[in-house]
């Protein structure tokens, strides 16, 4: 659709401020899979209630969008190994190289940080490779 | 206090995603098919989501410390590392194969059906065991 690209940008400035929110108020970095992970390996303990309040308030607001907009269309696969695969490699991931697509790139890359620049192009390089491998060579995706 | 700033920052968040269309892992993998049929939405979710990011580190500089008066993040680290590269070349290679991160798999826990919660056991998973490869990772390799 042509207007993909203005609710990609107006999704956007709500992420990147619901960042702000975190950073000006609570000091803290928005890095969805640390805030998760923190609470997975018990490194989070001392912050826990903060954490499920961020948790909470990103699976609800969807909630309530869904319930008033009607079904939502999420393409996701139906073969249950990639989806183990998938998730085991993400969850692996994120942690070993501390952050995803929000702490090393949204909050990282936005405050010009190396580690953040290394990450999101590593990431994005390695994520292209899978979908041509898997979808244009193999055609498994 | 912290816990409702907290929130309200993940309630902006989840907002942002449903309505950038980041739930959805078509546009995800779309925008990784640069040998495809490209979708661009994604550059344009990740610059709207720098500009109020970028104007909040700009504030950090000016204030002694945020709102409810934790100290705000150090300075970023410039150690580049193999947990650094390895780790995210993992996550490309998972967020390529299924088109989720781990933001999009909170976001969409309602309406995601099953798949959605294979993938968020197997994320956990990985979280979980995830300290135990890293503290390998970081351990400088051993002389001979």
């Amino acid at each position: 659709m042509e207007q993909d690209w203005i609710w990609g940008l107006a999704g956007g400035l709500l992420i990147g401020s619901g960042g702000a929110v975190l950073l000006l108020a609570n000091g803290r970095i928005m890095g969805a899979s640390g805030i998760l992970g923190g609470l997975v390996d018990g490194s989070g303990r001392d912050t826990a209630l903060e954490r499920l309040g961020f948790l909470l308030g990103t699976a609800c607001l969807p909630l309530l969008l869904w319930v008033l907009t009607g079904p939502v269309e999420t393409h996701l696969t139906d073969n249950i190994a990639i989806l183990i695969i998938g998730g085991l490699l993400v969850g692996l991931g994120t942690r070993i190289a501390n952050g995803c697509t929000s702490g090393h790139g949204v909050c990282g890359m936005s405050r010009l940080s190396l580690r953040g620049f290394v990450a999101s192009a590593s990431y994005i390089l390695a994520g292209a490779m899978c979908v041509l491998l898997f979808r244009h060579i193999l055609e498994v995706i | 206090m912290r816990a409702g700033y907290a929130f309200l920052a993940g309630a902006l968040f989840g907002a942002g995603l449903f309505l950038s269309g980041m739930t959805d892992t078509s546009k995800v993998q779309g925008w990784l098919d640069v040998f495809g049929d490209w979708d661009p939405t994604l550059a344009f979710v990740m610059g709207g989501a720098m500009l109020p990011m970028a104007l909040a580190w700009s504030v950090t500089r000016r204030r002694s410390s945020s709102l409810t008066g934790a100290a705000f993040p150090p300075p970023p680290e410039r150690r580049i590392d193999l947990s650094l590269i390895s780790g995210s070349v993992m996550f490309g290679m998972g967020w390529g194969l299924v088109g989720l991160c781990p933001g999009p798999v909170i976001a969409s826990l309602s309406y995601g059906g099953w798949g959605l919660y294979v993938f968020l056991t197997a994320m956990l998973a990985g979280m979980a065991v995830a300290p135990a490869l890293r503290s390998r990772l970081d351990r400088p390799m051993p002389a001979e």
